[in-house]
This record gives structure tokens, C-alpha cells and sequence, in this order.
């Protein structure tokens, strides 16, 4: 192993572990002797399955009052790193929080960050980074030049989770240094948008919906198919932006990366900022209506056909078998 | 507030829907020609815009950092609205990671005193979604990230914050950061007479120096990473592709059946 000592940023999704966390420990514990997850609020909760990740040790810097993750993380982890314990590596995913957590602590320590990583690798006595840029069509590798940890903000399915038999993580308190105003911003409520079947970015099937539907209300079709298939629905960002669905059905390049046994592209052009959200699907299929769109260059199945057409005559048929 | 200052963060992009591409040599994008204002900011000022009129008056700065003293996209929004521009343009700035951009922006921010600050949740061609935060930090500033709606309150904003299950409500006292999703707002298009009265507006062009920073912060010097190496992605090759006549979707059943999906 290359590094000693890596820390991994544990987001959290309501009160369970964002999943891009524990992909982010099952990398560490391959890269580093010693991995340490660093979290807020309450840690009992999820020790055991950040232990079975591979983290050693899982710091929280404690209730956040209110308060937002970035400054208070951020904030806590430069005081560390600044008074001697710093690891080779700061792992942080590239989440909401995660991101704020990264400009924070990097303004900080006054460090570089490498964002949008979807890959990383050792080399000598350090981490090159992999980064799928225009549209995943190129990749870049890149590596920090200056000591002292670097920030690696890691995309979603960049790597597999694997829990090991590790025990749970044994926790202790950070303590957070006086914030001034950076942490003045306060949560006064959480609002959940429920959605029915498993979560998109961990489906095994995901059937996504482009500007080829036509209409808002044809949107259906495709939350038909993907119930009937046990998948989630997704969409392009051109219906994003029309107010079709919302935000966090976008699959792409400024939405969620997906990589489910089989993605259906119903309507949907494959631009390269759609096409690096999916692209490792394990099998894609297409339909659309011209046999030119770009999306049928990664198909396995391409269709040439009308969505309106093609899709109820999938449901019914689905529906036949149930 | 009666008269709230915004400072909105604009920055002057390649068109993406051009041949983006990186230098063989440097590795830094190739940012010749003429530049656009990233579709991503033309939220922000949209909202600055809206904002500033909910307030009950006050006025709309734009900061840039570009090349080549580039003002084609502040025109655009100076058209839409916006009463001046602060551009930061120095042949010293070429190769500047995310925080040198930051601590650019921060210096020039500083001096237009403002109220609230907006700028995109992620650009378009460097989409590292970190600049903002980062001047945050530098200014000593509260930041509130993925909004989808900002409201004025007093010297308060609501912000509804994007989450992984829906969304917060978050509330801020001002001064504070704002990043602002895509289709928050409909941005409007610049009226002829816009246009006409942009050309005139005031635009501060400083340089590194100007704002009392040192080039060794910035550029290549100042970015503390590399580039190894650039290369095509592997490609995923095409299937089959059938044309439907009317028993395309028994393809998709018989590929479903096959990869025992069902
Ligand atoms: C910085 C940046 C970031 C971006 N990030 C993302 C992102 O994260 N995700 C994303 O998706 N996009 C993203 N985009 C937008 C992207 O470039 C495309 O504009 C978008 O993906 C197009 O969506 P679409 O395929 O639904 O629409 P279109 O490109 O309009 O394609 C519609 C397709 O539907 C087909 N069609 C029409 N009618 C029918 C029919 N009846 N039956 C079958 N087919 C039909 C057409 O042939 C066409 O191919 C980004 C763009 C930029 C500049
Ligand atoms: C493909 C690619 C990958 C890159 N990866 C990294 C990386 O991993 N780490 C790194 O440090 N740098 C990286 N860079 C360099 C980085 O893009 C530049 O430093 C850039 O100046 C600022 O980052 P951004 O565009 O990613 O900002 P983002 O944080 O994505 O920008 C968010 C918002 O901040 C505001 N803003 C950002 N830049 C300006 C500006 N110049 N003027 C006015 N407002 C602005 C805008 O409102 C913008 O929408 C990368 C560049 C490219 C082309």
C-alpha cells in the first residue's frame, strides 16, 4: 500500500449512509493502512456499516444545530490537519454536502482540489486522479504537485462498495472552532419528495425519459415501465429544464451517474453530457425515432421507432406477464 | 432592504456547443476566440435581476475573471440588466485552478460591497462546482448552495436547497453566497434597447496586481496540480439496432429475457 493514512468524508442521506460514501471507504481501505471516516451528528448509527467499509476510526464533529455540513466539517478538519495529524489523503464525495465541505476546507487550508474524479490510482508515493471531460469521451489523469493532504472529490459509482467483516468503527468528537458568520445559514425544514421503488442511482434497471416524449404528461409511460421492470425513472436535463420532472431524476453529466444492468433511453438524443452519466451501464437499449441520434452509437439494442408507440406496447405486454 | 446590492458571478465560456478541446501542450482548455456567457449564469442573473426589483430597488454588479480583457458575455448580461461589470483579465491568470479563480473573484467582490452574491452551482466548462464556496470562505461569508428558490426576507433570504430526498428550507441573514440551479428562473432575452444601452455600461477591468494579490497565487504557478495525460476514452461499440414495425418492443422483451432481467 502507497499511503498511510486516508480520511473519508461520510455524507448522509436522512439518517442512513449516502452509499457513494462507503464506495469511497471500500477504495480507501485498498489505497491506505489506516482509513478514518469523518462525519456530523450522531455516529452510534451508522458505525457498523462505515466499520464493515473499512474506516478504523469515524470522527463526528457533533450536532450541527441547524446548521449546514460544509463550514462546521470543513472548518474541523483544517484544525486537525493544520495541528499535526494529517492523513496523506482526503477522500469527500461529490454530493451536495460534500462539495461544500471541499470549497470550504480547501479556502481553509488554502489546498487544491481535484473534482469530479472517477478514478484513482497509486503511483510512487502518491494518487493519480482519472477524469471523464468532455463528456467522457477523453480522460484526463492528474495529480496534485504540492505536500500536505490532497482534496480528491470522488463522483458517485466511481468504485464498487464492498463491505468486509470488519467490526464497527469505534467514535469520537471533533471539535468545531468558532465559525463567525460562515455558519450562520440555518435549515428551518426538511421537505422529502416521495418516490415510490428503488433509488435511481441504485437501481438495476433504469428507464430514462428525453424531449422525444413530447409532453410532460407522457412522462407516465416511462414511470410505467420502470415499475414494472422494479427500476426507477430518469430523464434527460432538457426535461429537467422544461419543469417536467424534477432535478433529481437527471441522469448526466450535471446529474447523477447511473450504471444499472440495463438503461432504456426512450427518446432521448445521447448528448456526451447525458451519455457520461450512463455510458457504463452494463447494457443500454434506445429507442428513438431517428437513426442517427448519437445514443444508438453505445446502444446493445437499438430501436428506430416512435416512443409513443413502442412503450405501450412494451407496458401491455409487461403488464401481460406480471 | 430597501436597496440591496447583488453581486452576480458571470463567467465567459468557449461555446460548449462548439469543438471544446485542450491545449496539446499546457493541457488548459483552449479558450481562444470569442467567449459566451455560460448558459449556467444567465440564472444567477436573472435572479439578481428579480431580486433586486423584490428588494424594492438596488442594482446588479457582474464579476468575471477572462481572458483577453473578454466582454462579449458580460454585454449579454449588461443587456439583461446588470448596471456594470468588474472583469479581472491578466495575461498572469492562464492555468488557475478553482481556488486562484476563487481568490480572484473574493479580491474583486470586496470591493463592490455587496448585499448578496449568486453564481452557479457548477460552470459549464470546468463544472469543478467548488469556485463559490470557496469565496465564501475567503470573504467570511455564510454560503447556501442547489438553490431552487430564493426569496427576500428583510436582511434574510429563504433558500430551498436541493437535497437527495427533496429539499431544505434554509435561512441566511445577509450578507451570503447563493448558487443557483439551472431553470430556477426563466432568463429573459436582452430587449434591443438593452442591448443599445449595455455597450455603454461601465465595465472595471483590473489585474492581478490591482487587486493587491500576488501572481504566484494564480496561473499555472499558483494551481499545485498537474495534467499527466490526456486520452480518447474507450469506446463502447454499437449493437443491433432494429427499425420498429410494429414488433420492436418483442426486441426489447427477448434482450430483457436474455439478461435475466425478467
Ligand atoms: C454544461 C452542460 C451540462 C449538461 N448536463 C446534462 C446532464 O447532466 N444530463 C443531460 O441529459 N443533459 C445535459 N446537458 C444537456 C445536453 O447537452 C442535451 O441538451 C440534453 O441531454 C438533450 O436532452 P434530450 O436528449 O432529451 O433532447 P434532444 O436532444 O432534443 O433529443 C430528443 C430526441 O428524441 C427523439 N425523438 C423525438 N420524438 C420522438 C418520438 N416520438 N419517438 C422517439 N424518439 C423521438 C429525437 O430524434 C431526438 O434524438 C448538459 C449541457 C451542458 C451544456
Ligand atoms: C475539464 C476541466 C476540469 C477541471 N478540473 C479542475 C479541478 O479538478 N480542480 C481545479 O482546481 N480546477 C479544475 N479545472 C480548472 C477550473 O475549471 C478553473 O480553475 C476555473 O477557473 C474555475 O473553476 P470552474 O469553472 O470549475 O468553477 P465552478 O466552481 O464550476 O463554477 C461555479 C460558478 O462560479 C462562478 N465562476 C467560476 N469561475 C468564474 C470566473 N472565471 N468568472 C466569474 N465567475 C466564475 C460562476 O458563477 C460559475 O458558474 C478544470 C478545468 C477543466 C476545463
Amino acid at each position: 500500500m502507497t499511503l498511510n493514512v486516508i480520511w473519508v468524508v461520510v455524507d448522509r442521506t436522512g439518517d442512513k449512509v449516502a452509499t457513494v460514501s462507503l464506495e469511497l471507504l471500500s477504495k480507501a481501505r485498498q489505497l491506505a493502512t489506516t482509513v478514518e471516516a469523518v462525519t456530523w451528528g450522531d455516529p452510534s448509527q451508522i458505525a457498523e456499516v462505515v466499520g464493515a467499509h473499512g474506516a478504523q476510526t469515524m470522527h463526528s464533529v457533533g450536532d450541527l444545530g441547524g446548521g449546514l455540513p460544509g463550514p462546521a466539517v470543513g472548518a474541523a478538519i483544517a484544525d486537525q490537519v493544520r495541528s499535526g495529524s494529517s492523513p496523506d489523503a482526503i477522500f469527500i464525495p461529490q454530493t451536495y454536502n460534500g462539495r461544500d465541505i471541499a470549497g470550504r476546507l480547501s479556502a481553509r487550508l488554502d489546498r487544491p482540489v481535484l473534482t469530479n474524479i472517477v478514478d484513482v490510482e497509486e503511483s510512487g508515493s502518491g494518487l493519480i486522479t482519472e477524469h471523464a471531460i468532455f463528456g467522457g469521451t477523453e480522460v484526463l489523469r492528474a495529480s496534485f504537485t504540492a505536500a500536505g493532504p490532497g482534496l480528491f472529490v470522488i463522483r458517485a459509482k466511481s468504485f464498487a462498495a464492498e463491505p468486509g467483516t470488519d467490526g464497527a468503527a469505534t467514535t469520537d468528537n471533533w471539535n468545531v472552532p468558532d465559525l463567525a458568520s460562515t455558519g450562520a445559514a440555518k435549515i428551518i425544514s426538511s421537505h422529502v419528495e416521495e418516490s415510490e421503488g428503488p433509488k435511481l442511482d441504485e437501481a438495476p434497471v433504469v428507464v430514462s425519459g428525453g424531449r422525444g416524449l413530447g409532453d410532460a404528461a407522457s412522462y407516465q409511460l416511462i414511470e410505467n415501465v420502470a415499475k414494472l421492470l422494479k427500476g426507477a425513472a430518469g430523464a434527460s436535463r432538457a426535461i429537467v429544464d422544461a419543469g417536467w420532472v424534477p432535478y433529481s431524476h437527471q441522469v448526466g453529466q450535471t446529474g447523477k451517474t447511473v450504471k444499472p444492468t440495463v438503461y432504456i433511453a426512450c427518446g432521448i438524443s445521447g448528448a456526451t453530457q447525458h451519455m457520461v452519466g450512463m455510458k457504463n451501464s452494463k447494457n443500454i437499449i434506445a429507442i428513438n425515432k431517428d437513426q442517427e441520434a448519437p445514443i444508438f452509437s453505445i446502444a446493445d439494442l437499438g430501436i428506430v421507432g416512435d416512443v409513443k408507440k413502442v412503450l405501450p406496447q412494451l407496458i401491455e405486454a409487461l403488464e401481460k406477464r406480471n | 432592504m430597501c436597496s440591496m446590492k447583488v453581486v452576480v458571478c458571470v463567467k465567459q465560456i468557449p461555446d460548449p456547443a462548439g469543438n471544446l478541446r485542450l491545449d496539446q501542450a499546457s493541457h488548459n482548455l483552449v479558450r481562444e476566440g470569442k467567449l459566451i456567457l455560460d448558459e449556467s449564469d444567465s440564472y444567477g442573473v436573472e435572479m439578481g435581476l428579480q431580486l433586486a426589483e423584490q428588494a424594492g430597488g438596488g442594482e446588479v454588479t457582474l464579476v468575471s475573471m477572462a481572458p483577453n480583457s473578454e466582454t462579449s458575455g458580460l454585454r449579454t448580461a449588461l443587456a439583461m440588466g446588470a448596471a456594470n461589470a468588474i472583469l479581472v483579465s491578466d495575461p498572469a491568470l492562464g492555468g488557475t485552478d478553482a481556488l486562484g479563480t476563487a481568490k480572484i473573484l473574493a479580491a474583486a467582490i470586496k470591493r463592490a460591497e455587496p448585499d448578496l452574491i449568486l453564481a452557479a452551482t457548477e460552470s459549464s466548462d470546468g463544472y469543478t462546482g467548488t469556485v463559490p464556496v470557496q469565496v465564501a470562505e475567503l470573504l467570511g461569508l455564510p454560503s447556501v448552495t442547489f438553490s431552487k428558490k430564493v426569496t427576500v426576507a428583510g436582511d434574510k433570504v429563504i433558500v430551498e436547497r436541493q437535497t437527495e430526498l427533496g429539499y431544505d428550507e434554509v435561512e441566511v441573514g445577509l450578507p451570503a453566497l447563493v448558487t443557483v440551479t439551472a431553470g430556477v428562473v426563466e432568463p429573459r432575452y436582452p430587449s434591443f434597447k438593452g442591448i443599445m444601452a449595455a455597450k455603454s455600461k461601465p465595465v472595471e477591468e483590473l489585474s492581478v496586481a490591482d487587486l493587491g494579490l500576488d501572481t504566484s497565487e494564480v496561473g499555472t504557478a499558483g494551481s499545485r496540480q498537474q495534467v499527466v495525460s490526456v486520452v480518447p476514452a474507450e469506446a463502447r461499440s454499437a449493437g443491433e439496432i432494429v427499425t420498429d414495425d410494429g414488433e420492436g418492443f418483442q426486441h426489447i422483451l427477448a434482450y430483457l429475457e436474455r439478461i435475466k432481467v425478467i
